[in-house]
């Protein structure tokens, strides 16, 4: 295993695919010359040349109806929206022609086409690109959606959304671009994290966490603190999100007959109640107590560090939250 | 030999035109017999444009087409039985009834499909062309589309990429003046919709619609164009459709007397006053069409109607 920083162990990854298949090809805002504006894809125009790395003009719709018509015709574009905020602004190529195409055409054609994204607050870029919006991608049938958390499982799952032949919408965590993990398979490696398949991160008996994205950092450092004050949790980090997995979570809360759900979409209408409406019929009399979330608060992401950071889950709310719950 | 003196290209041209047209009046035979489950946006008057659009395609090029998608499809070859199945919602229809009269795709023939959101197919065509580029092809994409298409943001976006990146597509606007029940000459203010290629820095050309000689040669010329890395082209079709927006809109915003001047000078009426062909040819082409479409509406009455199970297939792929 290597220690990667986020931003690197994606550019491998899209550095490996576009070398195994030429037929992967890559458009975007920025993600040339500069290698992207959170320096993803640095060096890979350099590498595979102005076609396959293409800086596009700020042209969402544009360049995401594109990838569906590549995507169509041959080839596996991967597109990067430079924040997930701007899936809202080519909401129809993405939602009623990338997601529905297949179906429409009673599968005539199949769209194998990635569109990564950042989401996440915490950076001070206030309502229009602090959001995490994947809940809504899981909304439209058609649609592969991927939430992976450290770099090991970015590089690995971006390497399957990449050779998956259906619409994936990969959603990074900008915060999480510069940190490092130790989990990133050794050079020369070829290991793909399959979808639909949880991730348990630490074994425990006195409740179930269910996280995503960076809430699984988070919530993993927390239960870290608890575990010095006697408290056992079990942290499952879902990997994607449609796929779900909800075999891992059920089993994890029969053990634990507790549950904590983490998303950092908002609370309302999202991930966290999907999985707790889900599961529940099969957990029911093995509960022993209320399933709770946590999510940002029901308002648009606010500028000032001073009204942001107490909006959105952290390690130490997350640890607050199950100290009060076992 | 010119186009003109071509027979066998007149033929081509009559029988398509005249298959579009006997097809349409047949889907909407159905809507009235009440068979056609939802609505259909009827190709009737235009159909010149996609016929002589089509005819300066290779097999192994692509369109993309619209919610008023059928003389397209037609055009290009499509299955008139699959598509009138598809239209019915049976279960032999091109998308086995998931579809309908807005989706319908034929990926053997190159159609990257109808759509229903308008200006929606515009940058899948154009990425059907970059595709082409990538592959080292020089295959040609044609992106059919409206008037009122072009007032949508996709048309721009594509537009601008298409021209800064040379991309092999040909932009065809089929300018029948109303969206619905708008007249383009009330939202925009310049009717002369080709023009906008100036700003694009790319060829426009505006050509009579109903002339089907008249859309083969400026098509043509696009086509080759495009075909040769020189980049895409636009070009305005002004026609004019003869139902309303789809089956069910009587069109009673538009006057009787701009509807009967444009009926006047049809597509097939502009082409047989060319007497290229013969009275007897004629008959001839439209004895043969009219078996085809008899045919057609035959297999899709009696098609099934898909299985229920059949509406969870195809969300995914393996």
């Amino acid at each position: 295993m290597r220690e990667l920083m986020v931003r690197d162990a994606i550019r491998e990854a899209l550095d490996e695919e576009m070398a195994r298949d030429n037929t992967v090809f890559q458009m975007g805002e920025d993600i040339g010359v500069i290698g992207g504006n959170f320096k993803t894809t640095v060096g890979l125009r350099d590498k595979y040349g102005d076609l396959r790395v293409k800086d596009t003009p700020i042209s969402e719709q544009g360049f995401v109806g594109m990838g569906v018509g590549a995507a169509l015709t041959g080839m596996r574009p991967v597109i990067e929206l430079m924040f997930a905020d701007f899936l809202m602004v080519c909401g129809d190529q993405l939602f009623n022609q990338m997601a529905k195409i297949t179906y429409m055409s009673g599968g005539q054609c199949n769209v194998p086409m990635v569109v990564r994204m950042p989401i996440g607050g915490g950076r001070s870029s206030a309502a229009q690109h602090s959001q995490s919006i994947h809940a809504w991608a899981c909304h439209i049938p058609g649609v592969k959606v991927v939430v992976p958390s450290t770099a090991g499982e970015c590089k690995g799952l971006l390497k399957t959304a990449i050779r998956d032949n259906n619409p994936v919408m990969f959603f990074e965590h900008k915060m999480l671009y510069t940190t490092k993990f130790d989990d990133v398979p050794d050079e020369g490696e070829d290991i793909c994290i399959p979808f639909g398949k949880a991730r348990i991160v630490t074994e425990g008996t006195d409740i179930t966490v269910v996280a995503n994205s960076r809430m699984t950092i988070y919530a993993e450092k927390a239960i870290k603190k608890l575990q010095k004050e006697g408290i056992s949790a079990e942290l499952i980090d879902l990997r994607t999100l449609v796929p779900l997995d909800t075999e891992t979570i059920i089993k994890s809360v029969k053990k634990t007959g507790k549950l904590l759900i983490i998303d950092e979409g908002h609370i309302s209408f999202g991930v966290t109640g999907e999985i707790a409406s889900r599961i529940l019929p099969d957990v029911f009399y093995d509960l022993e107590a209320p399933i709770e979330r946590m999510g940002t608060a029901d308002v648009p992401l606010p500028f000032s560090p001073a009204l942001e950071f107490p909006l959105i889950p952290d390690d130490k709310k997350i640890a607050a939250k199950i100290r009060e719950m076992v | 030999m010119s186009a003109k003196k071509d027979k066998e290209l007149a033929k081509q041209f009559y029988t398509v035109m005249y298959r579009t047209r006997r097809f349409e009046e047949e889907v909407f035979e159905f809507y009235k017999r009440g068979l056609m489950p939802g609505l259909a946006h009827l190709y009737l008057g235009e159909e010149a444009v996609a016929t002589g659009a089509c005819a300066t395609l290779r097999d192994d090029d692509y369109i993309g087409s619209t919610h008023r998608g059928h003389g397209h499809l037609v055009a290009r070859g499509a299955d008139l039985n699959r598509m009138m199945a598809e239209i019915l919602g049976k279960e032999t229809g091109y998308s086995k009834g998931k579809g309908g009269s807005m989706h319908i795709m034929a990926m053997d023939k190159g159609i990257l499909g109808a759509n229903g959101i308008v200006g929606g197919e515009i940058p899948i065509a154009t990425g059907a062309a970059y595709s082409a580029v990538l592959r080292g092809t020089d295959q040609v994409t044609l992106a059919f589309f409206g008037d009122s298409a072009s007032n949508e943001g996709t048309f721009h976006e594509s537009i601008n990429m298409a021209a800064a990146w040379n991309l092999p597509i040909v932009y065809i606007i089929e300018n029948n003046l109303f969206g619905i029940s708008v007249d383009i000459r009330r939202v925009t203010k310049e009717h002369d919709l080709y023009k906008r290629a100036v700003g694009y820095g790319i060829p426009g050309e505006a050509v009579d619609g109903n002339d089907v000689y008249a859309v083969y040669e400026a098509v043509k010329k696009a086509v080759e164009r495009a075909r040769k890395g020189e980049g895409p082209s636009l070009i305005e079709c002004k026609t004019y459709r003869w139902q309303g927006h789809h089956v069910g809109d009587p069109g009673e915003y538009r006057a009787p007397e701009e509807l009967a001047a444009w009926k006047a000078r049809e597509p097939l009426i502009v082409f047989k006053e060319k007497g290229i062909l013969t009275d007897a040819e004629i008959a001839e082409i439209e004895e043969s069409v009219n078996k085809e479409i008899a045919e057609a509406c035959k297999f899709a009455e009696e098609s099934p109607y898909p299985q229920e199970s059949e509406a969870f297939t195809d969300v995914f792929v393996d």
